[in-house]
């Protein structure tokens, strides 16, 4: 605490290295002295020495550094670019050094559950939503920090790595993190967009997963473009009524966060959700395919909430529900398909 | 009495009467209002941008609604110079608009000097009369009127009236952080935040900072109490500012803001009922009315920019719940809310305590058959509602140091940013609730009226609400047995929240059922003319105004205890 009114220029901070983690430092780090967490320390040696984080070259801007204290102490707004079935823990060991000036924004998008020691979704089943925390509920829960914020948006970490022209939107309570976010990020590369619906923008962020996976089902199956069209347009009206009982308006749905992120993410063989469900069409199971990605695909974990959350909703979501059986109770690809086809959406438009 | 609590004397925590910061302030109370009035004037013309136009248009609607109130809804203790006063403003309106020749910058120096006047009327109205003299003579009557009554009621025979067995403390008994609270009231400022069932609320709570040794507060009281003379010398004299909730235009909402703000920082201890006015349907508040408790966060954060980083400029929010077995005003309350959430005939409001006489009468029936009450006081929060220690610091859920100042600082230094201190009101308010529940005590005659209810709701699944209170009365009733069994359903429910702290129970629920029925059943609603509660020759459970047992039952809502039925 005592270094927050020294002259020593500040740190922006990044917890977390993967692709994305990478992309958002290297933007952050045009305009500013970065500080990356990682938690290896040959990874923290190679960024120091090397410039590059397993192979992803970073600026120089960029030094790194495996102790939470010393990262807090120096940074003032830290970025949270961790998978979702990490984030619980390390932002508990962030915890201790964390204080209300901090500003956080992560970039994760995936859903953490809240149960009692013991519980387990296998042997719970059914969760409320109280049970379910999105990142920014994580940090508020486990932290001190209020001010609090997310990333969202179609940011294709290989694009963003090579500079092509995108948006993201930072979606916070408070105008300041939003503002401030900007003001690290924009770039004329880069455009930010604010929004004041954070559970909004998140959840859409963590559903558009389970669209992916199974666009990318569909690409497996050789199947062509209108069946996209039709399953991206079903799908955001999924996305809308999940994203109404979780706590979102509709209009973050609508927004870059939502039907952005989910075209992009629905034709992106970049994208690791959409992997997924295209080996899986192509045969593979689900061990084989997991066993050989060296990074996590939230939307397998987000389809397995959004199943026992349905189950104590008032609520049909046909997508997410064939897919958890194609998934975790190997119904084929193609009987999926064949009961979607039948299944009654007779309304178009039924959200507004 | 077997119920053990607080009974003892606390000495003033200040002596000297004139250390208090409600004297100071009335001492400079003409500055003051100055004071708040320019400020007023600052923050409504940067609300408005420093723009003429929009200040005008303002104006106008404010003198619109001026008029408006004059006309449709005139009090007793309006000012006999409002009409000359709004045509005053209207005249010189319209004079600026209408004369030719007057560049921008001229017309919003005067339409400043009108704005001036208005801020000023307010300030002045608000302010409070506070007087040493008058504040201790009524201390000192209400503490020994009330405990002649009650003694002459308890203990029998003539001599009795002299008699000092009883004092008021048996009566209203005080629990919980009560020594943190004069502790923290020495060191920095306190807002004290309680719920709000009944208008003897206001006095009351005024009696209870008194016997805790504590300096008068200041507080917002509704003007219509103003209205009513003996209520009105009270008032004046326990420190209330005066809110009027009939204008609800920007200039007197800026003020009124201002006034409890600059009160704040002055370091007078404040208190507002959160719940903005007497909770009608007798839950206790689960949505705030934020305003005025955006002024302890401005204030606290003024404080910080201003340098005042020790405990001296640090500001306690401190809840306190007030638990009654009997609610004078039910009737007319709960009325209320069912019109207003629909669906019964429309009610014109009929104020049980519209007269001196019927609260003397009440008064007398309260202390001569014993209804007793009890006045929660909660743990003390900074204004981002983290639990302080004894000496004041805030700690986190981990029970970590932090600091206040941190929630205020954006690159390095304490900032204004009314978006963020908006949403930590926002925060603040949920954290005051969530504390309501748990140093709320329940007493047998809430268990039983909870109780009650819910079995006839059950009885009649298919009515909806307004149908199930307008079900005759000849067809409810309920088995002793089976009322017995739900009522220690409920109540091991309770205990067991009771357990993981978030809940807190009077001693008498630790008796036999047989007997916390009873009591409870006594005790319910006991002056109304109309029980919410009977029992019949055999025994079995009745009620003779469902909406009054709705009233009781709805203390016990918000604790997930409806799902055990």
């Amino acid at each position: 605490m005592d270094s927050k009114n020294s002259s020593k220029p500040k740190y922006i901070g990044v917890v977390g290295v993967g692709s994305f983690g990478a992309a958002i430092a290297n933007i952050l780090a045009a305009k500013n002295p970065v500080m990356v967490y990682a938690r290896k320390q040959e990874v923290v040696d190679e960024i120091n020495s090397n410039h590059s984080a397993q192979g992803k070259a970073l600026s120089e801007n960029i030094i790194a550094s495996n102790d939470p204290e010393h990262l807090c102490k120096s940074c003032d707004v830290l970025f949270f670019m961790i998978p979702s079935s990490g984030f619980q823990q390390v932002v508990k060991i962030f915890a201790p050094f964390l204080f209300p000036y901090h500003l956080i924004i992560h970039g994760t998008k995936g859903l953490c559950l809240n149960l009692e020691s013991g519980e387990t979704l296998e042997n719970v089943k059914k969760i409320k939503r109280s049970q379910i925390l999105t990142m920014s509920e994580v940090i508020l829960q486990e932290t001190v920090a209020v001010r609090v914020g997310c990333l969202a948006g179609p940011n294709i970490s290989k694009e963003l790595a090579q500079g092509q022209p995108a948006a993201t939107v930072i979606a916070s309570k408070y105008n300041e993190v939003i503002m401030e976010g900007q003001s690290l990020l924009r770039s004329e590369k880069f455009q930010v967009y604010g929004n004041s619906d954070i559970i909004g923008v998140e959840i859409s962020g963590v559903l558009k997963n389970i669209i992916a996976i199974a666009s990318g089902a569909l690409a497996g199956l050789g199947l062509g473009e209108n069946a996209k069209g039709l399953l991206i347009s079903r799908g955001m009206v999924e996305m809308i009524h999940l994203g109404n009982a979780l706590g979102g308006s509709i209009k973050s749905v609508m927004g870059l966060a939502g039907i952005g992120d989910l075209v992009t993410t629905c034709n992106s063989i970049h994208s690791r959700n959409f992997t997924v469900g295209y080996r899986l069409a192509k045969g593979e199971t689900l061990t084989a395919i997991l066993a050989d990605m060296d990074e996590v695909a939230e939307g397998i974990n987000t389809v397995r909430i959004i199943k026992a959350f349905l189950e104590t909703a008032d609520l049909r979501a046909p997508i997410t529900e064939n897919l958890y059986r194609v998934l975790f109770e190997d119904l084929e690809i193609e009987d999926a398909l064949q009961f979607l086809m039948k299944y009654p959406f007779n309304v178009d438009v039924d959200f507004v | 009495m077997e119920e053990k609590y607080i009974k003892h004397k606390y000495e003033p925590i200040h002596p000297s009467k004139d250390e208090w910061p409600v004297v100071k302030l009335a001492r400079e109370r003409k500055e003051f209002v100055k004071k708040v009035a320019d400020l007023s004037e600052d923050r409504i013309l940067k609300l408005t941008s420093n723009n003429p136009d929009i200040l005008k248009e303002e104006l106008e609607t404010t003198l619109y609604r001026e008029k408006l109130r004059i006309k449709q809804n005139p009090w007793v203790v309006d000012p006999d110079d409002d009409e000359s006063f709004w045509s005053g403003v209207k005249s010189s309106l319209v004079q600026i608009s209408t004369e030719a020749g007057r560049n921008k910058i001229k017309k919003l120096q005067e339409y400043k000097s009108i704005l001036n006047s208005i801020t000023a009327r307010y300030a002045e109205e608000i302010a409070s009369n506070f007087k040493a003299t008058h504040y201790k003579f009524t201390r000192s009557v209400v503490t020994y009127g009330f405990s002649r009554l009650l003694n002459a009621a308890r203990v029998k025979g003539f001599k009795s009236i002299f008699s000092n067995q009883y004092t008021l403390q048996d009566k209203i008994q005080i629990t919980g952080e009560t020594d943190h609270l004069r502790d923290l009231a020495t060191k920095g400022t306190v807002v004290m935040v309680p719920t709000h069932f009944s208008n003897l609320d206001s006095i009351l709570i005024g009696w209870v900072i008194s016997v805790l040794g504590l300096p008068p507060f200041i507080y917002g009281a509704g003007l219509n109490l103003f209205n009513i003379s003996i209520f009105a010398y009270f008032m004046n004299s326990l420190g209330a500012y005066k809110v009027d909730r009939r204008k609800k235009n920007l200039m007197y909402l800026e003020t009124l803001k201002t006034y409890s703000k600059e009160a704040i920082q002055f370091g007078c201890h404040s208190l507002f009922f959160p719940g903005g006015t007497r909770s009608r349907s007798g839950m206790i508040e689960s949505r705030l009315k934020l305003g005025l408790l955006s002024t302890a966060i401005e204030a606290q954060r003024a404080n910080f920019e201003n340098g005042l980083n020790d405990i001296s400029g640090k500001i306690f929010i401190v809840p306190v719940t007030i638990n009654y077995h009997f609610v004078l005003e039910a009737p007319s309350l709960i009325r209320d809310h069912l019109s207003i959430t629909g669906q019964e005939r429309y009610y014109k409001e009929n104020d049980e305590f519209s007269n001196s006489y019927k609260i003397s009468k009440f008064l007398v029936k309260f202390f001569t058959k014993g209804s007793d009450i009890s006045v929660s006081v909660g743990k003390a929060m900074d204004v981002l509602g983290n639990y302080v220690d004894v000496v004041g610091n805030s700690l986190d859920k981990k029970g970590r140091l932090i600091n206040t100042r941190d929630y205020f600082v954006s690159g390095g230094k304490v900032t204004i940013d009314n978006q963020r201190e908006e949403e930590y009101t926002n925060m603040l308010g949920k954290r005051i609730v969530e504390e309501f529940h748990i140093i709320n005590r329940v007493f047998n005659s809430h268990l039983v009226a909870f109780t009650a209810f819910e079995i006839i709701k059950k009885q009649n699944r298919k009515l909806d609400l307004f149908d199930l209170l307008r079900t005759p009365q000849e067809d409810i009733t309920i088995p002793y047995e089976e009322f017995k069994e739900n009522c220690q359903l409920v109540l091991d429910k309770i205990h067991e929240l009771k357990s993981q702290g978030l809940i807190n129970t009077a001693p008498h629920l630790s008796k036999g059922m047989d007997e916390i029925i009873k009591n409870g059943i006594d005790n319910v609603g006991m002056y109304h003319s109309k029980r919410p509660i009977i029992q019949d020759n055999s025994g079995d459970i009745g009620t003779d105004d469902m909406s009054l047992l709705y009233f009781y039952h709805n203390r016990l809502t918000g604790y997930g205890l409806e799902k055990l039925f």
